[in-house]
Order: structure tokens, then sequence, then C-alpha cells
């Protein structure tokens, strides 16, 4: 580490923390905003994920060496934690911080791509199911019992393994087309309420054409649940491609992803913890964040709360 | 159950098998569009061209693809589940030897799961937002988040390594009790037992605690729990009487859901601990391109995941006499 590296590391802690500072401080005037901060927990939570995406972004001013770099793979391999290697090397002499730093550029990326792909097929198909009814849902509904019943650690395992050396947004793609179904799920009981509601027929009575109605006038309404699975979504993505990284055949080795950084780190776990311990510590503390904030945001979009 | 109740099981058993069909043909498709072939091998060494020709010739693998799914449907509706290219033996056989042993991993985490998370969401509801739930809270979100492969190589490094109290793999002592036929033998597998069941457990339980403590509270703000209170009833009988039974029914729901997870969960457990299970016996399978174990594996794990929802769903028509009322009408309000 450099006087350099550290001084953009507090630079980054900054920011996050005011970052969250002034959400908060703005959030404080809306009740239902209020609610969101209610639990110390979300506060703490927002401000890892802030702290980690940019960490992730400004990697190369907070990483004090190459990810991929193996400066002596003889007398620098699994030394612990020190001032020049924070977090220790791994087997290959690696620094383990520069790797979980570039790391989260991978991780966070996938998790927040797949995510994407899920809740938007899961939405869209949710919604199509809730709105039309009749035949299309109940086919729409099958297909979705069929998915949830897909052993789907199987079917990413079969995809990834039997098609070797898969492009990375292949991987992100198989992961989000294997994940929307519960979302999709959420959506056509919220969409099955809100159809009926006068707003809605005022919106058709008007003339609005059905991409309007759905896009417009009932999925707004129906955010709550969308954005809570969202917030899910993404650590359920990281933690899936964790899972196939550690089984060897993720996102391939010289790209650094936590996942697969635990995988190398395991064979070394005795000698060097450290490698194994740093990465999967990442990913906890990041689904641990989305968790928190989804608590908060379902205590925030709750409408019972706004009764009361 | 009423009439209309076996009219509802009926119609829930015929949409169990299709959903079931439906995932067996799903994974048939993707592992026969698949490049490369069972010959192909693990890393994909060049295998010996005759064997391969044998190998393909034997089990019919140079067919159409409807051809051999039909060959396979025929065989499935005998009971027959295929021929594992790999172990060179049936299927059966190697389900049979492995089931035994994610039974019993899934079974001690569960149990885990649920002792520990239901005492602990029980706990925290009626601490509701003081001390006690407060740390609870955090320390179960944090277990809740936690990687199981990683809690599991964390437990193995310091209780197994470290410390030296727990074996670090296996199903058992591989010198005395190579099979279990004594009651030493049934001590030295529980010993084994423990760091993966605790992985699995652990994380379960705080899944379950943060769900059984939310179950609570949504129970306590309903109006028979002030009804109850008001009328005087002590506050013992309103917290196991009233507000623990109602709570207990999304419980159920939390159960059919939690098998399956215990499934897939062990994939990568039994992997870390070298526990001869299913989960391994499927990865090794897709790596080995061994088909027939791939399907049978596939085969089983929706059979639990759809045999959980609708055990649930029974469960919870006969604890909700409310529910029996309109059983016919729609069951997915039930599950969501």
């Amino acid at each position: 580490m450099t006087p350099g590296t550290w001084l953009a590391l507090l630079v980054a802690l900054v920011l996050a923390r005011e970052a969250v500072r002034l959400l908060r401080q703005r959030a404080l005037k809306q009740e239902r905003w209020r609610r969101f901060f209610r639990h110390r927990t979300t506060s703490w939570g927002l401000g890892i994920l802030a702290f980690l995406v940019i960490i992730a972004i400004a990697a190369p001013l907070i990483a004090p060496f190459d990810p991929s770099a193996q400066p002596d793979i003889i007398h620098l391999k699994n030394r612990p934690p020190s001032w020049t290697f924070i977090l220790g090397t791994d087997v290959f002499s690696r620094d383990v911080w520069s790797r979980v730093v570039y790391g989260a550029r991978v991780s966070l990326g996938i998790g927040a791509l797949g995510a994407l792909v899920a809740v938007s097929l899961g939405t869209l198909i949710g919604a199509v199911a809730g709105y039309y009814r009749r035949w299309v849902d109940a086919v729409l509904m099958r297909g979705v019992d069929v998915g949830l019943a897909l052993p789907r650690i199987f079917i990413l395992l079969m995809a990834v393994a039997l098609w070797d050396g898969l492009p990375f947004w292949i991987l992100v793609l198989v992961i989000g087309l294997t994940s929307w179904f519960g979302t999709s799920r959420l959506v056509r009981a919220e969409v099955l309420s809100l159809r009926e509601r006068d707003f809605v027929v005022a919106a058709r009575a008007l003339g609005a054409d059905t991409p309007r109605v759905i896009f417009r006038h009932i999925l707004p309404n129906a955010a709550a649940p969308i954005i809570v699975s969202a917030a899910l979504g993404v650590g359920n993505v990281l933690l899936l491609e964790a899972s196939l990284s550690f089984l060897g055949i993720g996102v391939a080795p010289p790209r650094p992803t936590w996942g697969n950084m635990i995988a190398d780190g395991a064979s070394s776990l005795y000698n060097a913890p450290w490698s194994t311990l740093f990465p999967g510590l990442a990913i906890s503390l990041v689904v641990m964040s989305l968790n928190a904030v989804a608590d908060g945001l379902r205590d925030a979009l709750d409408p019972r709360e706004e009764a009361a | 159950m009423t009439g209309g109740g076996a009219a509802w099981l009926v119609r829930r058993l015929i949409a169990s098998v299709a959903i079931i069909f439906a995932v067996v043909t799903f994974v048939f498709i993707l592992i026969h569009l698949a490049p490369g072939e069972p010959c192909t091998g693990q890393a994909g060494e060049p295998a010996d061209p005759v064997v391969c020709h044998q190998l393909k010739e034997q089990f019919g693998l140079g067919e159409s693809l409807p051809t051999q799914y039909w060959r396979y449907l025929v065989a499935l509706a005998h009971g027959n589940l295929g021929y594992s290219f790999s172990h060179h033996r049936p299927v059966r056989d190697d389900l049979a030897e492995t089931i035994p042993f994610t039974l019993q991993l899934a079974g001690a985490a569960l149990l885990l799961d649920f002792l520990l998370g239901l005492g602990l969401g029980i706990y925290q509801s009626v601490r509701v937002n003081r001390l006690p739930d407060v740390v609870l809270g955090n320390v179960t979100l944090f277990i809740y988040s936690l990687p199981t492969f990683w809690l599991a190589l964390l437990l193995l490094l310091v209780f197994g390594e470290k410390l030296g109290l727990f074996p670090v793999g296996g199903p058992n002592d591989p010198i005395f009790c190579p099979v279990v036929d004594s009651f030493y033998c049934v001590t030295d597998r529980l010993w084994h037992l423990i760091l993966p069941a605790a992985t699995l457990g652990l994380v379960g339980a705080a899944g379950t605690a943060r769900f059984q403590r939310a179950a609570m509270l949504e129970v306590a703000s309903q109006d028979y729990m002030r009804t109850a209170r008001a009328k005087g009833v002590p506050e013992r009988h309103v917290v196991l009487r009233h507000q623990l039974r109602n709570a207990l029914l999304s419980f159920i729901t939390r159960f059919g859901l939690a098998l399956p997870f215990l499934l897939t969960g062990a994939v990568l457990i039994e992997t870390i601990f070298a526990w001869p299970g299913m989960g391994r016996l499927a990865v090794d399978a897709i790596f080995a391109r061994d088909y027939p174990v791939v399907t049978a594996t596939a085969l089983i794990a929706s059979t639990v995941v759809v045999t959980g929802n609708l055990l649930a769903d029974i469960l919870l028509g006969i604890a909700d006499p409310r529910l029996r009322v309109r059983a016919s009408a729609d069951v997915d309000a039930v599950s969501a």
C-alpha cells in the first residue's frame, strides 16, 4: 500500500459516509422514508454498498497492485497481512486486497446485471399474466411452476459445465434467466388486484392502450414488491455466481471474482486462511447490506404502515 | 377433508406429476443438446474411439433425440432409471447408495434449523425492539447472508483443523467404521455429521428465525390478540395459544420451502465435506456427462420441491379451518 492508495481509500470511505448522510437528511423530511431509516442497519447497509460501489469504480486508484500480477511466486506466496499487502497474498503471490477490489467490479457487476435481467423478465411476465388472465395467465403460471421446481443450481451447472468456456455475459444472462420465477408470481398477484381498481378502469375508459395501462398505471403502483425483490435479487445472483465460481466453472480464473478467489484460497485454507476469509467476508457484507436495505424498503413501502 | 378437498387434492396431484414430467423433459433436452459426449470425459481428453463407439451403440446415443426420449420415458414408466455410464451400474444403485447420506445430512440440518430458528424467532418477538431482539436481529441477519460454502470452509478451518474437534470430511472413520455396524460407528457417523449439518442448519436457522419473528409480529397486530388480552386471558396463554398457534400456520409454508433449499444447498456442502450424498453425485455426473444420473437426480430434486409445496398446502388445509372453506379456490393465494 502506498500513501496514494491509503488516501484514495480514505476518500472512498468519506464519500460513502457523506452519501448516506445526505440521503438520510433528505429522507427524514418524508414519513415514508423516515421509516426506511428507522433501523440503524439500513444506514450501515447503504454505507457499505456505497463504499463497495465506489471502490469498484475507482479500482485502479485503490488497488496498490495489478490483481493478476504474481510478483514472486516463491517468496511472496501465502504471506500474512502486512503493511505492503494489507490482506496478505494468495498461493500465487497475488495481493488479496487488490483482488478483492477488482473482484468487486466483476461480482457486483454480475449481481446487478443478473438481477436486472431477472427482475425485468419477472415483472414483464407477471404483469402480462396478471393483466390478461385466462389462458395467458394459466400458461405462463404453469411455466413458472415448472421453473420453481427446477433445481436451479443443477441447471446452471449443466449450462456452464457442458458448454465449456461460456463468455462472461452469457453466464450473467443464464443466471438472470433462471432467477425470475419468484418475482413474476409476486408481480402477478399485485397486478391481479390492481387491474380492477378505479384508476385503471378510468385509464382504460380514457382510451389508453394496453402497454400504457400496464406500464404507466399499474406497474408504478406495484413498485414495492418489485424494488424489494430487485434488492434481494442482486444478493442471490451474487451468491449463485460465487457458488459456480467456487466449483471452478463460473468466471474464468485470471479475472478475479470473490467466488473464484475463495476457490483459489480453499486449497491453502490452513496455511493462508486470509485468501479465503476476505473475499467471503466481502460477499457476506454485500448480501447482508442488501438484505438490510430490503428490510428497510419493505418497512418504507408497506401500505399497511401508511395507515398506522 | 370434504368432497371439494378431495377433488382439489386430485387436481394438485395431477399438476404435480405434470410439473415433474416437464422438469425431466427440460433437463433431458438440455443435457442432450449440450456439446460433448459421455466418452469425452472430464477435461475433454480424447477417448479411445473404439470404446466411444461401443458406448454409443450400447446406449443408443447415436439415435435421434425423440427416439431416445421416447425410450427413456418407456423405461421410466417401468420404474427403470437407466444405467450410469461412469459408475457402470444401474442408476438405481447409485441413488440407493447416496440418498441415505443426503437424508441424514438434511434431516440433521432441518432439525437444527427448525428448533433453533423457531426458538430464536419466538424469543425475539416476545422481546421485540428490546436489546436481545436487536442483538439477535443483527446476528441472524449476518448469518442469513453468509455464503454456505464459505461458512463451511470457516467451520472446517476453526473446528476441524485448528482445534481438531471434529473430523474434516467424509461420512465415517475409514479404518474402524467403513460400514455402520455397531454403536461406536453410529456415534462416529453423528460425529462426522456435526460440521456439515451445522453449516446448513445455522444458515437455515437464521432465515427461520427472521421469518418466524415477522410471522409472530404480524399476528400480534391482529384484533383477536387485543380481544384476548381485553378478556383478561393471561399473557402466557395469549402468546402460546393465540399468537404462536396462528404464527405457526405460516411456518408450515416455510417448511415446504425449506426442503428443496437443503437439497440444493447440500450440493456445495457435500462437495466440501466429502459427504457421499446425492448432491455430489449430481455434480460429478454433470462433469462426467453421465446423462441418466443427471436426469435421475433432477427428477428427485424436482419431486422434493413439488412434494414440499404439496405437503405444505395439505398441512395448511388441515391446520387452518378457514382455508378448508375455500379449498377449491385459487391455491396460489396460499403459497404466495
